[in-house]
C-alpha cells in the first residue's frame, strides 16, 4: 500500500485538489480515539475500485466494475491480541467490529512481544503512485486496448489464437492509525493488460501469455505483450520430454522472480523467530555464491511494487538481505523484530482490511551482472533455458529446502538455444541452488510482482524427464 | 436472508437491470460471518471474526456480461449497481420488462446440528490447544506446531430475470495442523487438515488429536527420508490422498468454458475412450458434509451428481448458466464464484473416482519397483496441453512389492490424457481426501476430491537421486 506519514508531506503525483485522505483518516481516528486506558488499538480503513474487461474474438465477454471498502481493527491488551473486520464503513458496523475485536482478544494467549508498531522516525521516500490520466481514462478506450492486444497477438503467426485478452485497472486508498502514534494515508492506482494464447499444430496445442503494466495506459507496450504471448505458445510446439540428467539451467527473468519469492520466505523474520527458517542460525555466514546480492528495496521507483509505507504504516526502506553471498539480515515487521531483539525493517504486509499484518518481501531485486541472456547462453555446452515453472506452491518447501517444480523450456547445446522440451521437472535444494549460482544476467526486467526479473544461471540441477 | 432483500425489491432491481435492453439479469446476495483462530509457537496468537455482506449484479446482453457489486443492500444501492452492470453490458435498445419471482424450495444437502456460531470461542481455542499438545507429544523431534481453526456461515440469495428465486445456507468448519520436526538432516514438515460443510458436531466423529499425531508422524518420518528418484517410475497412490490427480489431470479440462474455447485437450471427445476402462469419474455437489458440497450452485441451480467419465468413456463436461444457454445444454450445478464480488464460472465441486476391482494390498505387492504416495500436495495444470504437476508430501519407495524407505518431497509431472490411460490397477477402498481450495482466474472456491488406491504405470518423479 502506498502512503505517507503524517509527519511528512503527502506526495501523490496528482495536481490541484488531490484527496488528502481526510475521510478515511477521520474514520480511523474515531476508532483509535475510543480506546480505553491499557488498550492498544489499530484501525486499517480502505476503499478501492477495479475495472476488469475481457475481450474474446473482438467482442466484450465481460465487464466487471467493482467497488469495495472495509475496516479491520486490532486491539491488544495485557499481551493478548484480537482482530475483527467488516466489508463496510457503515458507522454501526464499525462499532460492532471494535466490540468483536475486544471480545476476541480475551481468547488469545498472553504474548510478551504482542504490540503495535511505534513510529521509528525513518523518513518516507516519496513515490509517484497515483496517476490522474488513468483515473480519467475513458471506458471505450480501455475496451479498445484489449481488442487491439487480441488483434496483435494473432498477427505474428497463423498458428496462434487467443484464449482471452484482458484490460484491468485498480485504484485504492488506505489509512492506518494507532494509539501508538502511527497515522498514515495513501492512495495508488495502476493498470494492466494481459493476453492468453493458444498455438495449434498437428493436433497439439500449447499455450502462452503476455502482459504489460503501467501507472497509466500510455505506458503499455502492447506490441511486446502480444509478441511474448505469440512466441511463448509457438516455441513449445513440437516439444518433447528430455532425457533425465544434471545440467546448468538459465532461469528466464520471469522465472527468477518466482524463485526469489521462494528465497524470501526463508528470510522472513517471523519464520526465523518461530524456528522455521532454514537460515535461522546463519546471520553473518556465507549462504550463497559471492556474486549473489539480494536487496529488498520498495523505495526504488522502478519497482512495480514500490511503496511509501508498509502494512503497519512505517516508512518503506531499502534492506540488503544477502550481500556478496553473506546473509546480512532478515525481513521484519514490528512483532517479529521485537521478539528478535531488533527493529522493524518496514516489511509488514497485509492483504487488505480482512487480515492482520504479516512479514513479507516488498520489492526484491538481485544485483545485476553485465551480460545479455544470449551472451550467457553462448558459453553453455549442455544446458536448459527455463521459460516457465509450475507447481512452485506444491513442490518447493522453504522449511526443508527441497526444490522440485515442473518446467518447460529450450535445451541449450554447444552455446545455442535448440529444441523445445516439456513435461519434466527440475530439482535441487534451495541451499544448494544459492551456492550453485554462477551468473546473474544484466537483463533486469521490472515485473508486476514483488521481485524484479533477471536471467539467473544455476549449475548442477537435476532434470527429470524420460 | 429473504427478509434482507424483499422479493418486490429484487423484482424492481432485475427490471432496472434490463432497462438497457439486456436479455438476462441476476442478483446474488451474500451475508457471511466467519470466525478463525490461529495457534503458533504454543500460543493462541489471535482470534478473528469477520462480516462480509453484499450483492453482485450480473447483466447479460448477447455474448457480453456486465457485472457490478455493492455492499449497500438498500434498494437504492442495488439499483445503482444494477445500472452500472447494465451500462457495462449495454447493447443500446431499451425496453420495460416485468419480473415475477417464484421462490424455489430449498435443496437441502447438508444437515447442521450445531451451528459453529453458537459455540463458545473458548471451545474453539481449546481445540487448538489439544492439537498442539498432541502433536508435540508425538515425539521429541517436533520443534514447532501451528494450527488453525476456521468456521463460516454464509447465507446466499439468488434471483434472476427468468424468475428463479433460490436461497441456501452454507456452513463450513475447517482445521489445519502443521508440524515441524528437526533432526541431523535439517527440518521436515508434516500437514493434516479436515474440512466439512456441517456444524460443530463434526468434532464428535473426528479426532483432532489423531490428525495432529499424523501431521507429527509425517514430519518425523521424513527426517530419515532420502532424495526422491528422478525419472519415470510406476506410482501407487494411497486411497483418499490422490483425488487432486484427477482434479488436475482432467477435471479442469472438463469445464465447459475451457472446452468451448478449444483450450482443453478433452474438447470434441465426448463418447470417446479418454481413460483406462477402470476409471469412472464423478463430480457431485450433493455429497453430505463434504468440502465441495452446496445446496445450490452460485447461480441458484441445485447441485447434482454428474458422471463425467464412465468406464473410461467421456460422457459429459461440467456446465454453468452461460455455457449451457449458449450450447443448449442442461445446467449441471457447476456455476460457482468466490463471493458476491466475483463473476460465476464453471467450477468443480467434489470430484472423485469410483471404486475399482483390486485389493489395495495386491496393488502394492504386484509392483516390483516404484513409488508409493501416501499424501499428495497441491497441483497445477495447463488445460491446453494437458501437462500437469502435483506435489508429493509423503512418499515411500516400493521395492520387491513392499513399501520401504521414506522419500523427500518433490513434484510429479504427467500429461492428463496419458496418465488417465496409464491407470492399470484401481482399488476397492474408496475414500474422500482433504479439503482443497481450487484456484481459477483469480478466484478460490472450496472443493473436495477422493479416489481408491490406484496405480499409474508410469509417472515422472522430480527428485534428485539417480
Amino acid at each position: 500500500m502506498s502512503g505517507s506519514n503524517s509527519s511528512t508531506s503527502t506526495s501523490t503525483g496528482s495536481n490541484g485538489a488531490a484527496p488528502d485522505g481526510a475521510e478515511l483518516l477521520a474514520i480511523a481516528d474515531r476508532v483509535v480515539a475510543s480506546a480505553v486506558p491499557g488498550e492498544q488499538v489499530e484501525a486499517y480503513v480502505s476503499r478501492g475500485g477495479e475495472t476488469e474487461i475481457r475481450v474474446y474474438q473482438g467482442e466484450v465477454e465481460h465487464f466487471v466494475s467493482a467497488q469495495a471498502e472495509g475496516i479491520g481493527i486490532r486491539v491488544i491488551r495485557d499481551g493478548r491480541t484480537g482482530f475483527a473486520y467488516a466489508g463496510t464503513l457503515d458507522p454501526a458496523s464499525i462499532d460492532e467490529v471494535l466490540a468483536d475485536a475486544r471480545d476476541n482478544l480475551t481468547f488469545g494467549t498472553v504474548d510478551e512481544w504482542a504490540g503495535l508498531a511505534e513510529p521509528d522516525h525513518v523518513p518516507v521516500t516519496d513515490q509517484v503512485l497515483w496517476n490522474d490520466e488513468l483515473a480519467g481514462f475513458a471506458t471505450d478506450r480501455k475496451i479498445e486496448l484489449a481488442r487491439e492486444l487480441e488483434r496483435l497477438s494473432t498477427s505474428f503467426d497463423p498458428r496462434v489464437r487467443v484464449d482471452d485478452a484482458n484490460y484491468s485497472d485498480a485504484s485504492g486508498e488506505a489509512a492506518v492509525a494507532t494509539t501508538t502514534g502511527i497515522r498514515t494515508w495513501g492512495r495508488e492506482n495502476g493498470c494492466y493488460v494481459s493476453v492468453s494464447t493458444l498455438a495449434d499444430e498437428g493436433g497439439e496445442t500449447q499455450s502462452g501469455f503476455g502482459f504489460s503494466v503501467g501507472r497509466s495506459p500510455t505506458e503499455f507496450d502492447l506490441e511486446k505483450a502480444a509478441r511474448d504471448a505469440s512466441d511463448r505458445a509457438t516455441r513449445l510446439l513440437g516439444a518433447t520430454k528430455p532425457a533425465s540428467r544434471r545440467l546448468t539451467i538459465v532461469l528466464d527473468p520471469f522465472v527468477t522472480a518466482q524463485f526469489l519469492a521462494v528465497i524470501s520466505a526463508t528470510l522472513n523474520g517471523e519464520a526465523v523467530v518461530k524456528g522455521r527458517s532454514l537460515f535461522r542460525d546463519r546471520l553473518g555466514e556465507e549462504v550463497a555464491a559471492p556474486i549473489f546480492t539480494l536487496v529488498d528495496d520498495p523505495t526504488d521507483p522502478r519497482a512495480y511494487t514500490s511503496t511509501e509505507v508498509d502494512g503497519e504504516g512505517l516508512a518503506a526502506r531499502r534492506n540488503v538481505l544477502i550481500d556478496d553471498g553473506v546473509l546480512r539480515q532478515f525481513s521484519h515487521a514490528s512483532y517479529s523484530a521485537r521478539r528478535a531483539g531488533t527493529t522493524s525493517t518496514g516489511n509488514a504486509v497485509r492483504g487488505g482490511f480482512r487480515g492482520t499484518p504479516g512479514v513479507g518481501a516488498l520489492a526484491l531485486q538481485l544485483a545485476p551482472g553485465e551480460r545479455t541472456q544470449a551472451e550467457i547462453v553462448a558459453d553453455i555446452d549442455d544446458g536448459l533455458l527455463v521459460q516457465s515453472v509450475s507447481g512452485i506452491h506444491s513442490g518447493v518447501n522453504p522449511i526443508s529446502g527441497d526444490f522440485s517444480t515442473g518446467a518447460a523450456g529450450l535445451l541449450i547445446s554447444g552455446g545455442e538455444v535448440g529444441a523445445p522440451v516439456r513435461e519434466f521437472t527440475i530439482a535441487s535444494t534451495l541451499q544448494r541452488m544459492l551456492n550453485d549460482v554462477i551468473e546473474v544476467g544484466g537483463d533486469v526486467d521490472w515485473l508486476p510482482m514483488r521481485a524484479a526479473g533477471v536471467s539467473l544461471v544455476i549449475r548442477d540441477v537435476t532434470m527429470s524427464g524420460a | 436472508m429473504n427478509h434482507v432483500i424483499d422479493r418486490d425489491v429484487l423484482e424492481r432491481v432485475l427490471a432496472g437491470a434490463l432497462r438497457t435492453g439486456a436479455d438476462f439479469a441476476e442478483v446474488y446476495a451474500e451475508d457471511k460471518r466467519s470466525t478463525s483462530a490461529s495457534l503458533d509457537d504454543g500460543r493462541v496468537e489471535q482470534m478473528s471474526s469477520g462480516r462480509d455482506r453484499g450483492a453482485g449484479i450480473r447483466v447479460v446482453a448477447g455474448d457480453t456480461t456486465g457485472y457490478a457489486h455493492t455492499s449497500d443492500l438498500s434498494e437504492r444501492g442495488l439499483l445503482d449497481a444494477a445500472a452500472a452492470a447494465a451500462a457495462a453490458a449495454s447493447s443500446g435498445g431499451g425496453g420495460a420488462k416485468v419480473i415475477g419471482l417464484t421462490p424455489r424450495e430449498r435443496h437441502v444437502v447438508n444437515s447442521v446440528v450445531q451451528s459453529p456460531t453458537d459455540i463458545a470461542k473458548t471451545a474453539k481455542v481449546e481445540l487448538l490447544q489439544r492439537v498442539d499438545e498432541a502433536a508435540r507429544a508425538a515425539g521429541s523431534e517436533i520443534v514447532q506446531v501451528s494450527a488453525g481453526y476456521g468456521d463460516s456461515q454464509k447465507r446466499v440469495l439468488i434471483a434472476n430475470s427468468d424468475g428463479l428465486f433460490a436461497d441456501d445456507e452454507q456452513t463450513r468448519v475447517l482445521m489445519r495442523i502443521s508440524a515441524i520436526a528437526n533432526g541431523d538432516t535439517g527440518m521436515q514438515t508434516g500437514f493434516q487438515s479436515m474440512g466439512h460443510t456441517v456444524g460443530w458436531e463434526i468434532f464428535d466423529s473426528v479426532d483432532v488429536e489423531e490428525l495432529a499425531r499424523d501431521a507429527a508422524r509425517q514430519a518425523i518420518t521424513k527426517l530419515r527420508a532420502r532424495p526422491a528418484p528422478s525419472g519415470a517410475v510406476p506410482v501407487v497412490i494411497k486411497h483418499g490422498s490422490g483425488g487432486v490427480l484427477f482434479h488436475e489431470a482432467c477435471g479442469h479440462g472438463l469445464e465447459a468454458d475451457h472446452v468451448a474455447k478449444g483450450a482443453s485437450v478433452y474438447a470434441n471427445k465426448v463418447g470417446e475412450l479418454v481413460a483406462s476402462p477402470l476409471v469412472t469419474l464423478v463430480d457431485d455437489g450433493t455429497l453430505a458434509g463434504e468440502w465441495g458440497t452446496l445446496g445450490i450452485d452460485d447461480e441458484g441451480h441445485p447441485t447434482q451428481r454428474n458422471t463425467l467419465i464412465e468406464d473410461g468413456v467421456l460422457t459429459d463436461y461440467m456446465w454453468d448458466f452461460l455455457r449451457s444457454r449458449k450450447d443448449g445444454h442442461a445446467q449441471s450445478g457447476n456455476g460457482r464464484r468466490q463471493s458476491y464480488m466475483h463473476l460465476p464460472m464453471v467450477r468443480m465441486t467434489n470430484t472423485f473416482v469410483l471404486d475399482g476391482p483390486d485389493d489395495p494390498d495386491d496393488i502394492i505387492s504386484s509392483t516390483d519397483h516404484g513409488v508409493y504416495i501416501a499424501k499428495l500436495g497441491g497441483g497445477q495444470v495447463n488445460t491446453a496441453s494437458g501437462d500437469f504437476v502435483f506435489g508429493m508430501t509423503e512418499a515411500y519407495l516400493i521395492e520387491g512389492g513392499e513399501i520401504t524407505e521414506p522419500l523427500r518431497e518433490g513434484n510429479l509431472i504427467g500429461n492428463g490424457p496419458e496418465v488417465l490411460r496409464d491407470i492399470d490397477m484401481l482399488g476397492n477402498d474408496f475414500a474422500m481426501g482433504n479439503p482443497g481450495t481450487c484456484g481459477k482466474d483469480g478466484q478460490g472456491v472450496p472443493v473436495g476430491d477422493g479416489q481408491p488406491t490406484l496405480r499409474v504405470k508410469s509417472l515422472t518423479i522430480g527428485g534428485t537421486a539417480a
